[in-house]
This record gives C-alpha cells, sequence and structure tokens, in this order.
C-alpha cells in the first residue's frame, strides 16, 4: 500500500499506509489526521480539502483541472504547490507521497 | 414569541421534506436558514449539477429539486426565516425556546436540526487584522452600494460577485481588482467588460497577487498584497470587498449541549432523536450505525423523525398512520379537492 506522509503546519509528520484508489483526502479523515475538513466530502465543492504538495511530487500528479483551480481560488492560503486532497487519487507511483497541510481549512 | 409544533434549522432539501412530512399530519412548522434562500448546498454549491440518484426521477439539477420540494410544501404554507442564524435553545417548562442571531424567538415542543454540514456564512479574509475591520472597512458582500462612492476600494475574487462589483462599483470609485492567478472563473462576459474598463484606465486588475497586510488605525489607511515572488505593491484603500465564496460553519450547533461525533450530532435510528428529549437531527448532520450522506437517506430519517415530533407536540392525540392516496385528511391539508 502506498504511503502519504500529511505534515501539519506545526511540522508534525503522520505516515499512512493508503489504499490504492482511495484520495489523499480519504487517506485522512479516515486514519483521524488532522488539519483537513473535506466538509463537501469530496465533491470538489468546498476547498477544505487544501494541501501543499511537496515540489518534487507536483508533476507526477494528474493535471490540475479548471474547476479544481477554480475552487483553489477560495482555498486559505493557496499557493503555487496547492491541490484539492480529494482529487489525488493514490496509486503506487505516488509511494511516498509529502503533501503538507495548512495552518487552517477556513 | 412566535409559537409552532415544530422549529426545522435549516432549509435544505432535507429540511424542506421534513415541512412536508410534518405538514400530511397536521403539523405546523418554521423554517430558519442562514441563507437567503432555500436549498441548502443544492443550492449554494451545485444548483446547476445534475443528481442522478433521487428515486423516481432520472435526473434534476440541484435548483430543480429544490424548486420541486418547494413546490411539494406550498400548501403548508409555512414560514421561511433566511437570513437568520439560529444562535441559542433553551428548555422552559418542557418546551424549547429558539433564539436567532437577529433576536427572533420561537417556542416549540420540537426542535429538527437539519443543519447540513453548518450554516452558510461568507470565507473571511485570512489575515488577523481583519477582524476588527469586519462591517467597518470590509465586507463580505454589498448592502449599500452607495456607501462606496468615490472612495478607494479593494476587491477580492475571481468569481462573479468580484467582477460584478468592480464592474458596478469602478463608475463612482477608484477599484482595484485583486486575484491569485490570471484566469477569472466569473462570466466571459463580465471578464471582457472589466478588461476593457482596465485598458480605459476606469479600473485596475492586479494577477498573481494576493493580500498581505491591511493597515491602518480605527479605518483602513491602505493594504499589501504579494505575489509569489514575494514582490509586494502597497494600495491605498478604504474599503475592502472579498469575495471568496461560502462556508458552511458549524457554529453555535455545537453550543447547545448536544453530544457530536466530529462535526456530526448522533442519534437513534427509529426516531432520530438526539440526548435531547424533543430534539432531532436529520440530514448531513447527523451519523447513526450505516448513515450515508446522500439526500434519499434524509428524505427517510425526515419522514420518521416527524412522526416522532407528532407524539411531542399532540400529547393527547394519537397518531394514525395513514397513505396519502387514499386518506382524504391529508389531501385536505394538501388543499386537493376531493368529491
Ligand atoms: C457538489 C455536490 C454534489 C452532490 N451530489 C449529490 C447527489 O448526486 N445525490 C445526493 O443524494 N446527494 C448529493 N450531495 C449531497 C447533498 O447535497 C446533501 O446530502 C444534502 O444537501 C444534505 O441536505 P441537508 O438538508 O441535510 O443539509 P444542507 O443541504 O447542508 O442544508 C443545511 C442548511 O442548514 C443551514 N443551517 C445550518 N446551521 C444553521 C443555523 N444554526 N441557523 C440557520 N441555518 C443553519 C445552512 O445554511 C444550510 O442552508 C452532493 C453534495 C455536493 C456538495
Ligand atoms: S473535500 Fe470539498 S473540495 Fe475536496
Amino acid at each position: 500500500m502506498p504511503k502519504i506522509t500529511y505534515i501539519d503546519s506545526q511540522g508534525n509528520e503522520k505516515i499512512i499506509d493508503v489504499k490504492n484508489g482511495l484520495t489523499v483526502m480519504e487517506g485522512a479523515i479516515q486514519n483521524n489526521v488532522p488539519g483537513i475538513d473535506a466538509d463537501c466530502g469530496g465533491s470538489m465543492a468546498c476547498a477544505t480539502c487544501h494541501v501543499y504538495v511537496k515540489e518534487e511530487w507536483l508533476n507526477k500528479l494528474e493535471k490540475i483541472e479548471d474547476a479544481e483551480q477554480d475552487m483553489l481560488d477560495m482555498a486559505f492560503e493557496p499557493k503555487k504547490n496547492s491541490r484539492l486532497s480529494c482529487q489525488i487519487i493514490v496509486k503506487e507511483e505516488l509511494d511516498g507521497l509529502v503533501v503538507n497541510t495548512p495552518s487552517k481549512q477556513t | 414569541m412566535i409559537k409552532t409544533d415544530v422549529v426545522i434549522v435549516g432549509a435544505g432539501p432535507v429540511g424542506l421534506f421534513a415541512v412536508h412530512q410534518l405538514g400530511i399530519i397536521g403539523l405546523k412548522s418554521e423554517v430558519i436558514d442562514n441563507l437567503d434562500k432555500a436549498g441548502g448546498q443544492c443550492i449554494e454549491l451545485y444548483p446547476d449539477k445534475p443528481i442522478y440518484d433521487i428515486p423516481a426521477i432520472p435526473v434534476c439539477t440541484g435548483e430543480e429539486l429544490t424548486k420541486n420540494l418547494l413546490k411539494q410544501i406550498k400548501p403548508f404554507k409555512t414560514n421561511f426565516h433566511f437570513n437568520e442564524r439560529v444562535q441559542e435553545i433553551s428548555n422552559q417548562n418542557n418546551n424549547w425556546i429558539v433564539k436567532t442571531n437577529k433576536n427572533k424567538i420561537f417556542s416549540s415542543a420540537n426542535i429538527i436540526i437539519a443543519g447540513g454540514v453548518g450554516s452558510f456564512e461568507p470565507r473571511k479574509l485570512p489575515l488577523k487584522e481583519a477582524e476588527k475591520y469586519e462591517e467597518k472597512s470590509i465586507f463580505y458582500s454589498v448592502r449599500d452600494k452607495n456607501k462606496f462612492k468615490d472612495k478607494k476600494i479593494s476587491i477580492f475574487g475571481g468569481g462573479d460577485s468580484a467582477l460584478d462589483w468592480a464592474l458596478e462599483l469602478s463608475k463612482t470609485s477608484k477599484v482595484t481588482l485583486i486575484h491569485r492567478r490570471d484566469e477569472f472563473r466569473g462570466s466571459e462576459h463580465t471578464f471582457n467588460e472589466v478588461k476593457k474598463l482596465e485598458k480605459q484606465g476606469k479600473l485596475n486588475i492586479k494577477t498573481k497577487f494576493q493580500l498581505a497586510s491591511i493597515e491602518g488605525d480605527k479605518n483602513i489607511k491602505f493594504i499589501t498584497i504579494k505575489n509569489d515572488e514575494e514582490k509586494i505593491i502597497k494600495i491605498e484603500t478604504d474599503y475592502i470587498l472579498s469575495f471568496f465564496g461560502l462556508v458552511m460553519k458549524l457554529g453555535p450547533i455545537a453550543e447547545w449541549g448536544l453530544n457530536l461525533d466530529k462535526k456530526h450530532i448522533p442519534v437513534d435510528s427509529e426516531k432520530f432523536q438526539t440526548n435531547k428529549k424533543g430534539i432531532f437531527a436529520i440530514g448531513d448532520i447527523c451519523t447513526y450505525p450505516g448513515k450515508i450522506k446522500l439526500i434519499l437517506s434524509g428524505f427517510h430519517e425526515a419522514a420518521l423523525a416527524a412522526r416522532a415530533c407528532f407524539k411531542n407536540a399532540r400529547p393527547n392525540e394519537i397518531y394514525k398512520f395513514q397513505f396519502t392516496t387514499s386518506s382524504k385528511e391529508i389531501q385536505e391539508r394538501l388543499g386537493i379537492k376531493t368529491k
């Protein structure tokens, strides 16, 4: 199972085994990783699952869609490496992915 | 004080169907929602998106579903209290007293909380200083545009609200529109209009910038914005308008003494009652073993909670199960003329 590392804004790190096919958001919610709210349950309507993806992983992810960019406009302090974790589907190639959660989601 | 059989918190699809289920068994309800309209997530988050899993409706949009629910409850002439947040709940002689942030007070034997993921509130600016200027120099909606005449206004956002107000206010004021990227998600037509004004020097656009600081004393004097390259620009500003959509905040619901499991209210799956007698929770906000956050589950929960409300609202009457197809009583309540 791919290992996903979630680092919160204080630097606390959690490494979670996330099943292929789940999203990075679901990996966090199901394992009580704090820092991701996911109020809309993954339907790309809330931007409260916002994460910063470690630079070297950015181009390994599926390309960001317009609708995701639109939602990211509303996220808390978006940056160049911002993504919505409900849109990142875990697969073997993402084993080792590191994401940082923002200091808050709203 | 408004007396009723059931106070419903939330006018999302589930709250609306609760009105129906209460109405057909003869109970009156009053509905309160912090939004300015009915429909909850369906109307606020996905009015134009199709829903495919409402029983017997192969497809409808969030807006169509809302309209049809409103049509279905029309006969009950229910009062809606929009733009009001339910703030406090207390118990007086076995009756629940419900108070809104606009100090409207309700008294009722039952409360049905159909609050979804919480009340919709504008997404606030990320800076701490923003709080102290709120409703003075910082606004999340425009109620009276005259206030902004002949002023220096910084507008944040990339959607229709930001573009529309940039266009409108630039007629009378000095407007700077600030957005985090070059692409705007608002309507192309408005965007082109805004671009035209920029070319004519009637409005400033700063893209790839975000708010960095707010400076002032009682009122804002200027703001600074910065881009990814840490370039900082100072903009003289009287008012900030910020349009980053809405977020759902559990807010006051967490302070009513109800058991909470993360952001959900645990209920039994017979009556959908919370840990307090006469307070029910249905729809996205409730949780129980096997709960799925679907509109159809919320409808079922509304049907059962409504029957449980009957016992509290009419302690001396006996609830009779009847079909809408064959019950004259129900059809009368629905305003249907029977022979
Ligand atoms: C993009 C998207 C697509 C979806 N697609 C589907 C689908 O295809 N099928 C499906 O079944 N479901 C779908 N859903 C889920 C569905 O929309 C929800 O299950 C449904 O809206 C829940 O209804 P509700 O009435 O419980 O809550 P909501 O719709 O969340 O409504 C709750 C209302 O309560 C108000 N409120 C809360 N607290 C207070 C307070 N203290 N005072 C005043 N008002 C308050 C809020 O302002 C809000 O209007 C989708 C959701 C999203 C975001
Ligand atoms: S969970 Fe809402 S946008 Fe990802």
